[in-house]
């Protein structure tokens, strides 16, 4: 049954997010064109948190570089879509590479820390950097882009959606197939057993590394999507609470599922989209009630660690190895 | 330095003790929830600013209402963490993605709160008459409040070394960081450890946000600053040191006034910079590091 029912809700969503467009007006299709964009960061956030077990909330940072520079390629280079997805998605992993050396070694609450410390510090710094980013005012009127070579630009919101949903199903279609893999298993193992992985020859550091990075332009190349379809970018689009929305979405959809977290995602910024048009006042409480309840909701459901294997029953039963206790070398008061 | 002059510098240099001071009294909560519960708290910019409202709203240029809004504004900010212990106890095993998520939203929910009850507007805050003029330092004129401030942050810091160094409370938070499960066999409930943490680091907070009223004054973006300032300086301190927070807390009071007068044009990057020089001189990385000073 399980087996028949996904295919058919994943057959389902795609049909109705091809139909959408004829279906709402321009302005919704516009606000489902960037909540598409927030999906494909939320893909991202998936890779590292669910598949990789690399919790962060600092996805917004490529996610800015590549929306930075998509806007500029397209404004000064080149107005074809493929080449500011490829520039922007170089971007994000650029950026991604730049803070390996923070985030390589954290795992956890540490990376957690590390992660937002980086994504804040990036926003400040696209809203500071006034000669390259427009600072708090952004960058407005982004040329049309058109989608390839020889293709009329893309000038209703219509078609700025339906571009940004295909180049997110092709992203995502690409991660779902390097995830069936070799490498999705040595990610799930990585997670799941570090030290053994470790032990047995692997280099975890590498895969961290890379999953970082493929994250990174994963998000770099969704920043080029929301400068099409909004043709303006500031640093408000890359707040604080778009990470933390992200997480929600992720956590939401599953945080093991990248299929999961792009509709969690998606799910997530819609619903906030309509609280702050249906409430105009009060939106944020009642969103900040939403994450209380969640977080209190799906506690057991989400613990996701398989249980510990049974020991034989010659084994001594003394302190438990590995997890049994937070090294203090990771935190700690120290005076 | 001997071809610069250094006196235009002096009052850059001086606000950047005071801003330090400030963000390390902030941020030393954050070490505190984080080295002994494991908690990032998304919160605690938030219980900042419920300090600097509070201020705001009492504060009318005597000393009484200095010491009222102390008092009012630390209570409410202890019991605002008390609080987001409480919810957190249930969520708390379950990994640090609920807490992060759970943090977050009582972050979002009291912002709108603090904004419903004190307006969208940044409110002026008024510092105790006796102190509203300025001092001459060195030949230059200084705002009194602030150099009142760093000696009363220094206090602070002082009390919070000696609080977690000498007393008993302050044993039994690093006995909890060390082995919570033998802190439990000697008949002291790791939960309540917590919570008076999260309590204290609230506390911690609280008094940032009253007394730190007059330099980083309460708005709508305030928690978010002050998270975000709070998070690079525990970072740059190598997560959990509290010599090493409030030397970095320091260093980024000097690179947000000092290194803005003296490099306008780097000073979007000053930040990161900091960051990079920090991990090229700990090249192993901060979360590998070392167990004791």
């Amino acid at each position: 049954m399980v087996r028949l029912l996904r295919p058919t809700v994943a057959v389902a969503v795609l049909a109705g997010l091809v139909a959408a467009p004829w279906v709402v007006d321009d302005y919704t299709s516009a606000l489902l064109a960037r909540t598409l964009a927030l999906g494909l960061v939320a893909v991202g956030v998936a890779l590292l948190t669910g598949v990789a077990g690399l919790p962060t909330l600092g996805q917004t940072a490529p996610y800015a570089a590549g929306a930075y520079a998509g806007a500029l390629v397209g404004g000064h280079l080149c107005d074809v879509g493929a080449v500011q997805v490829l520039v922007a998605g170089a971007a994000g992993a650029a950026l991604a590479t730049a803070t390996l050396p923070l985030v390589l070694p954290a795992r956890g609450v540490v990376l957690l820390m590390i992660t937002l410390a980086v994504g804040e510090l990036a926003v400040v710094l696209a809203g500071r950097w006034t000669s390259v980013t427009g600072g708090t005012d952004g960058l407005a009127g982004i040329a049309p882009t058109r989608p390839l070579w020889g293709l009329p630009v893309l000038t209703t919101d219509r078609a700025r959606y339906l571009y940004t949903l295909v180049v997110v199903a092709v992203l995502v279609g690409l991660v779902l197939l390097v995830l069936r893999t070799r490498v999705g298993l040595l990610l799930r193992a990585g997670r799941d057993d570090e030290a053994r992985l470790r032990a047995s020859g692997h280099r975890v550091a590498a895969h961290v590394a890379g999953v970082h990075v493929a994250a990174g332009a994963i998000a770099g190349a969704a920043g080029s999507l929301l400068a099409t379809a909004q043709q303006y970018v500031s640093p408000a689009d890359f707040g604080f609470d778009t990470s933390a929305l992200l997480l929600l979405g992720v956590v939401v959809g599953g945080t093991a599922s990248v299929g999961g977290a792009l509709v969690g995602a998606v799910l997530v910024v819609a619903a906030r989209d309509w609280l702050f048009g249906a409430l105009p006042g009060q939106a944020p409480l009642v969103l900040g009630l939403a994450f209380v309840v969640v977080a209190h909701l799906l506690p057991t459901a989400r613990r996701a660690r398989p249980p510990a294997r049974p020991r034989p029953a010659s084994a001594p039963l003394g302190p438990r190895p590995a997890d049994a206790r937070r090294p203090t070398s990771a935190t700690g008061v120290r005076a | 330095m001997s071809g610069v002059p250094v006196d235009p510098y002096v009052v850059p240099a001086l606000d950047g003790v005071a801003y330090g001071l400030l963000v390390f009294v902030a941020a030393a909560g954050l070490v505190l929830c984080f080295g002994v519960a494991g908690i990032l708290n998304l919160a605690h910019g938030t219980l900042f600013a419920i300090g600097g409202y509070t201020a705001a709203a009492l504060l009318d240029g005597g000393w009484g209402s200095l010491a009222l809004a102390l008092v009012v504004g630390v209570g409410a900010a202890t019991a605002a963490g008390a609080l987001v212990a409480l919810l957190l106890t249930r969520v708390g095993a379950a990994g640090h993605l609920n807490q992060a998520l759970l943090t977050f939203g009582v972050a979002l929910a009291g912002g709108s709160l603090l904004v419903a009850a004190f307006g969208p507007d940044d409110p002026p805050v008024r510092v105790p008459a006796a102190l509203d003029g300025s001092v001459v330092v060195a030949g230059h004129r200084y705002a009194a409040y602030r150099l009142v401030f760093i000696v009363l942050a220094a206090v602070l810091a002082g009390l919070l070394h000696l609080a977690v160094r000498r007393t008993r409370a302050g044993m039994l938070v690093r006995a909890a960081v060390d082995d919570a499960e033998m802190v439990a066999t000697l008949g002291v409930s790791p939960a309540v450890v917590r919570v008076g943490v999260l309590a204290a680091a609230g506390a911690l907070a609280g008094a940032a946000g009253v007394l730190g009223a007059p330099i980083i004054g309460p708005g709508p973006d305030t928690a978010d600053a002050v998270l975000l300032l709070s998070l690079v300086v525990v970072v740059l301190g190598g997560l959990g040191s509290m010599t090493g927070t409030l030397l970095a807390a320091l260093a980024v009071g000097q690179i947000q006034t000092l290194g803005v007068a003296l490099a306008p044009s780097a000073a979007p990057f000053l930040l990161f910079a900091a960051m990079a020089v920090v991990l090229a001189v700990r090249a192993r990385g901060l979360a590998t590091a070392r167990r004791a000073t």
